[in-house]
């Protein structure tokens, strides 16, 4: 077994190898054990300070990394764009560099422009770990997507998901995709043509337009949200519509004749894509997705706060 | 390299005998004693240790359990260290630990081991058993209870405690480079 990650930063999933992804997820199997310990606590990171720089909102990844860090026992800076000298006109580069110049050694960032934090990792002297860069990729989320859907079936490898909904916006959808590859799972993405990338294809996964069609051949749906904030245009006539043609509710699974397992990153939003009803039923596991980030962040930030070339 | 045998099967199979009737001794039914074998090599140690206590006090429900200490480790960053599996069902609140590892060199492992442990309850007593105790060599003051056997060695020594559920063969072996 390998015993450390090929690469210094946490850019995107697309940069990782397998072993880097089999890694991850062992090593976040034993914190999922931590964290279910009457102590949750371990000494690891105890000398690193590790900043949080949310330049978007957040609330599920931002608690979760925090939870992370000081779970590991690191020293954690609290940063949202809103309360600080962003608005003012400073740079990313100078802001981050500030904030380094106070001792810390790893950055938690999330940025609303693609390639934010590759631009920052050629630029600064500290590990970074991208929490969501604009629609580009959310990489701690597929990680425990794939940990979910191990944990529940047992295995990645050979398993059918299907992504349904906004996959034009989604870095979920994109950092999926090249995970659950990885691993050797078949991957389909489902919605509507507006809101499909033009060459998603080229990506090896399937492509399908017909949710009940999507369905019936997946053994996992993971349901995205639609990113209202994110869409500059209409792509479609009205939320009610899109919510006929791809929102999942009770009677609709129930008639595909089998057991799916239903995900979500959150938030979500209840009947627009997935019905109360489905989402609070035993097939879905979207608490274990919020419960398994943790120890999948906790994983990521002890494997990369450990690499001894530093 | 020239490995030297150290304890061979037979005596290996008569140390184990010798430190599972020293442990019940002080331990008695081990109604109020707990094992925990220490990842990712002390288990095995642990687990023969465990077998043979059951076998003597003809009993089956001695607790037994797989401490991994990588978390706590003070070598982090100097190593890559990736986690072993933890398994302890039982609470150890109020009873007597007795931690078990095969080899205690530096004691920096039994070190990070007390501090994994803690995470479980507060024990009353803990004890340490190795089967190989390197004299001469401790970087903290620890000091195992139980010892199989005592062996002087240099840093650039390695022992070797090979067993047959893993490597086939019930053997300790020193290796001087």
């Amino acid at each position: 077994m390998k015993k450390k990650l090929s690469v210094k930063h946490l850019l995107g999933i697309k940069s990782l190898t397998t072993e880097d992804i089999e890694l991850i997820l062992s090593t976040a199997e034993q914190f999922r054990d931590v964290i279910n310990r009457p102590i949750k606590k371990v000494p690891s990171l105890r000398d690193i300070t590790i900043a949080n720089l949310f330049f978007e909102n957040s609330t599920r990844t931002r608690i979760s990394f925090e939870l992370a860090e000081k779970r590991l026992s690191a020293d954690t800076i609290n940063f949202s764009a809103a309360q600080s000298s962003v608005k003012k006109g400073e740079t990313l580069i100078d802001t981050v560099n500030n904030i380094l110049a106070m001792k810390v050694d790893m950055v938690v960032m999330r940025h609303p422009n693609p390639g934010a934090c590759v631009f920052l990792a050629n630029h600064i002297d500290a590990k970074i770990v991208n929490a969501g860069d604009g629609a580009h990729e959310h990489p701690t989320q597929a990680l425990l997507d794939a940990f979910s859907i191990q944990s529940r079936l047992g295995s990645v490898r050979g398993k059918k998901v299907v992504i349904v909904g906004d996959i034009l916006h989604s870095r979920v959808a994109l950092s999926n995709i090249f995970c659950l590859q990885k691993l050797g799972a078949e991957v389909m993405v489902c919605g509507p043509r507006t809101l499909m990338p033009r060459y998603i294809g080229d990506l090896g996964v399937k492509v399908e337009f017909d949710l009940r069609k999507a369905l019936e051949w997946c053994d996992v749906a993971n349901m995205l949200r639609i990113q209202l904030e994110r869409q500059d245009i209409k792509y479609f006539p009205s939320l009610r519509e899109y919510t006929m043609q791809y929102g999942l509710d009770m009677p609709l699974l129930k008639s595909i004749g089998k057991e799916i397992v239903i995900m979500h990153p959150g938030p979500i939003n209840r009947g627009v894509e997935i019905t109360s009803e489905v989402a609070d039923s035993p097939q879905s596991i979207i608490l274990d997705q919020v419960e398994n980030g943790v120890a999948v962040r906790m994983a990521v930030l002890y494997l990369l706060a450990g690499r001894t070339d530093n | 390299m020239t490995p030297r045998l150290i304890l061979n099967p037979q005596q290996l199979d008569i140390t184990i005998k010798r430190l599972c009737h020293e442990l019940i001794e002080v331990h008695d039914t081990f109604r109020e004693t707990v094992i925990l074998g220490l990842q990712p090599r002390g288990i095995y140690m642990a687990r023969r240790i465990h077998k043979e206590l059951q076998q003597i006090l003809g009993v089956d429900d001695i607790k037994l359990g797989e401490l991994d200490v990588t978390f706590y480790r003070d070598d982090f960053r100097k190593k890559d260290l990736v986690p072993n599996t933890t398994s302890i069902d039982f609470i150890i609140e109020d009873k007597n630990v007795v931690l078990i590892d095969d080899v205690l060199f530096t004691g920096r492992t039994i070190r990070a081991g007390l501090d994994a442990m803690l995470a479980f309850g507060r024990p009353t007593d803990v004890e340490l058993l190795v089967l190989i105790d390197r004299r001469f060599s401790r970087h903290v003051p620890i000091q195992a209870k139980y010892v199989g056997k005592r062996v002087d060695t240099v840093a650039s020594e390695r022992v070797i405690v090979n067993w047959k559920e893993t490597e086939g063969e019930d053997k300790v072996w020193l290796l001087t480079q």
